[in-house]
């Protein structure tokens, strides 16, 4: 596929801009902050979001969905990075209905991605355990009893967790910590007896929560996927979701990165324009440099979870690290060329360093994904 | 049969035919690359014979029209030629900046009498070409240069020194910016000119670089004639033909950024080991390989996005003008990492044992990528004002 947008990309593209650059801004995000919503995000806004059918973007035509592929609904999040809007698109679309697709069973995928795309089920996965992505280090326990299983074990870094109405919990059901073997991913309904759903606050003000499994009992019709065989399925959606969030970083950044340079072209000091000082020019130079060379990976690595390409784990690291380090970068250098401005909360270029280090930290930062990517070189 | 695929296969057997064994090949390196001229350098008698064979076809610059010389084919026949060259590992036949610079410049800027006079001599490879642009004091800032040229009728008296002129001693002709005009902003009285270095008052001088060798000369003018009909374009606008020719040189040296064949890092890993984990042995080198490994690959897509972006007729978007800044700074990266992955033999200077100290002269080579062509400054300048926008200080 050749790295550019065709015309359906390129008019989804645009409509998204339009749409939240109206509908779910920063200012929007700054309201919910302020009013202290649990949610974090506007059910309304999610509710129009569904209509134009993003909830089922990515999701298969036969399961009530457009079938536009990633690298569509790569294009939203790109569009929802730069104006920082908060939806469930990463929670439910990106992640849970990509772990649908991967394990479910015909009738799982009839009874939940078509609730997904019609924007009526939220659902977000709960993995991470302690204060790192450490996928096989999961120990979270899943023990057969009778026709099912107890699951015991907590959960940190839920996306969504106070308003999603299904987890995908991963837990153990067979070998030891480090293992690919063993893992599996049971759907647990928020009303679960011996689940305890937690607010956490974040530095980006989204809805992110934590999860207490204190013998929570599931029937066997609620595996998602054969049991002890969730790893490959699920190493799959991880790759997938980091590939999301580099493009969702990619937005982010380019917004932070014009910003500053708008300001650099209108800020005044010594009697002229900062913008013409070399000193910060070159710095401004380089990171455009780095931004178009993170928008080349992002869409190469969109096209390879669409062309079913073999490297799509090497392309995953390497975008999201890659992606990682430019937003890394993009969102220090937009509070040190802002200068004292930046850094109030008044001024809005704050609340990107703020979502960027928590999109960089989910499902595996740039320490993480550059280790990954040189084990994948052999090294 | 398609009239591509009858193409296809004439091309085939014409190769299969016509091509010497020993041109099937590859190359060593820049220096067994065949460059042509009035006294060819020729390492193999096929060289020579190789060339003529495929200029004779107009093959040596396959995409120029055949009335300058070239093969005329249109981008799906080029494609076939070059797979179909690449099948049998065939040489290419003749390199040299005619093909790379001057000619994309004349094609675009040379009168008919011009391209008629200049191009069939490059296609054939009788006439080797060098190019005089940066001097002493104009080096970065390209646009004050100050070799003078008078006007005497129907022909210009030049008197001056260019500097960094590879194959100067080399080359036949040179296509050179001269100072026709003073009076104006630095940008305006520049011509582009051409002549003869066999001309009378040219000297060289080669330039060894820390490297040991180089393809550099200082290259001096007292009272040398160039004729008017060798003016490209206006006189004093000949700063819009050095832009344009900078541009073709940029891409060409920002292939440096590729990827080398074998990796570095499986090469470290060759010299230095892994751990139980599988890990490089070493840790903190282990991460700057990761490091310098994944922009290699993300510079790669964007050479392939941009490629592609022009392809559906976007054109050359900003993209394009980060090529020559991240490509050289790469290969920079590269050739430190080299260093650091191989240690002792990487650092020999001379003998068997070190194959001739090829990867400490690649390496105090690839220092000057950054400086030649623009350096990575300049880009940052250029990129700054012209994509970005900021003001002058």
């Amino acid at each position: 596929m050749a790295l550019v947008l065709n015309e359906e990309q390129a008019m989804l593209k645009e409509a998204a801009a339009g749409f939240l650059a109206e509908k779910a801004s920063i200012k929007q995000l700054r309201e919910l902050r302020d009013s202290g919503s649990e949610q974090g995000f506007s059910s309304d806004v999610w509710g129009e979001m569904a209509q134009m059918g993003w909830a089922g973007i990515a999701i298969a035509e036969e399961f009530g969905g457009l079938g536009y592929g990633y690298t569509g609904l790569g294009l939203v999040l790109e569009q929802a990075g730069r104006n920082l809007s908060a939806s469930p698109l990463q929670s439910t679309v990106l992640v849970a209905a990509t772990l649908i697709a991967e394990l479910g069973s015909q009738e799982q995928k009839q009874k939940l991605l078509p609730a997904i795309a019609a924007g009526e089920l939220l659902a977000t996965l709960a993995l991470q355990e302690g204060g790192h992505h450490a996928p096989l280090q999961t120990a979270a326990s899943a023990v057969r009893d009778g026709d099912g299983f107890v699951i015991n074990g907590g959960k940190l870094m839920v996306l969504d967790a106070t308003s999603a109405a299904t987890f995908i919990v991963i837990a153990r059901s067979g070998g030891t910590a480090g293992d690919e073997q063993g893992l599996s991913a049971f759907l647990v309904d928020a009303g679960a007896d011996g689940l305890k759903v937690e607010q956490r606050s974040l530095v980006d003000s989204r809805n992110v929560g934590a999860l207490i499994l204190d013998n929570v009992r599931v029937s066997s019709a609620n595996l998602l996927g054969a049991e002890g065989q969730a790893w490959p399925g699920l190493s799959r959606t991880l790759d997938i979701a980091n590939i999301g969030l580099a493009a969702e970083l990619l937005g982010l950044s380019a917004e932070a990165f014009e910003r500053t340079v708008a300001y650099l072209k209108e800020r005044k000091q010594f009697g002229r324009v900062i913008g013409s000082f070399q000193g910060l020019q070159h710095r401004a130079a380089e990171l455009f440099a780095e931004l178009e060379l993170g928008r080349s990976i992002v869409l190469q690595a969109l096209h390879a979870v669409d062309d079913g390409q073999a490297d799509l784990a090497l392309m995953a690291s390497a975008a999201k690290a890659k992606l990682c380090e430019v937003a890394q970068r993009a969102s220090n250098e937009a509070i040190q060329m802002h200068g004292g401005i930046g850094m109030t909360d008044e001024y809005d270029i704050g609340f990107f360093i703020k979502r960027a280090r928590v999109a960089q930290h989910t499902f595996g930062d740039y320490n993480y994904h550059l280790d990954r990517f040189a084990q994948l070189n052999g090294f | 049969m398609s009239d591509l695929e009858q193409f296809r296969q004439e091309t085939r057997s014409w190769l299969e035919e016509n091509c010497p064994a020993s041109m099937r090949t590859p190359s060593k390196g820049f220096d067994d690359l065949y460059n042509g001229g009035r006294n060819p350098e020729i390492d193999h008698p096929d060289q020579k014979i190789w060339c003529d064979r495929m200029a004779a076809r107009g093959w040596t610059v396959p995409h120029w029209p055949k009335e300058y010389g070239g093969g005329g084919l249109d981008k799906d026949e080029l494609k076939i030629l070059r797979q179909e060259m690449a099948a049998i590992t065939a040489r290419s036949p003749l390199d040299s900046f005619g093909i790379s610079m001057l000619g994309p410049a004349l094609l675009q800027f040379g009168t008919e009498e011009q391209k008629l006079e200049h191009l069939p001599k490059i296609a054939r490879g009788e006439i080797r070409w060098c190019q005089g642009y940066s001097e002493p004091n104009a080096g970065s800032d390209l646009a004050s240069l100050a070799t003078k040229a008078e006007d005497k009728g129907d022909h210009y008296l030049i008197n001056g020194q260019k500097i960094w002129t590879s194959y100067a001693d080399k080359a036949d002709w040179i296509f050179c910016l001269v100072r026709t005009d003073n009076s104006g902003s630095k940008h305006e009285g520049i011509s582009f000119v051409l002549f003869d270095m066999a001309s009378p008052g040219v000297t060289t001088r080669p330039i060894k670089l820390i490297s040991g060798s180089s393809p550099f000369c200082e290259t001096f003018f007292d009272n040398v004639k160039a004729y008017k009909t060798n003016l490209i374009g206006e006189e004093g606008k000949g700063w819009a033909i050095a832009k344009y020719l900078l541009t073709h040189e940029r891409e060409m040296i920002s292939g440096f950024g590729a990827a080398p064949k074998k990796s570095v890092g499986q090469m470290a890993l060759e010299t230095m080991g892994s751990d139980a984990s599988g890990r490089l042995a070493n840790g903190v080198l282990r991460q700057t390989i990761a490091q310098y490994q994944l922009d290699t690959l993300v510079f790669g897509a964007t050479m392939a996005r941009v490629g592609d972006e022009a392809k559906a007729g976007q054109g050359l978007g900003a993209a394009s003008s980060i090529f020559k800044y991240y490509g050289t700074e790469l290969n920079k990266r590269r050739n430190e990492l080299n260093l650091a992955a191989l240690g002792e033999q990487a650092l020999g200077w001379d003998g068997d044992e070190y194959r001739g100290g090829v990867i400490s002269r690649d390496w105090l080579r690839s220092k000057g990528n950054s400086i030649e062509g623009g350096t990575s400054e300049v880009q940052l300048n250029i990129i700054a004002k012209r994509v970005l926008g900021l003001p002058d200080a």
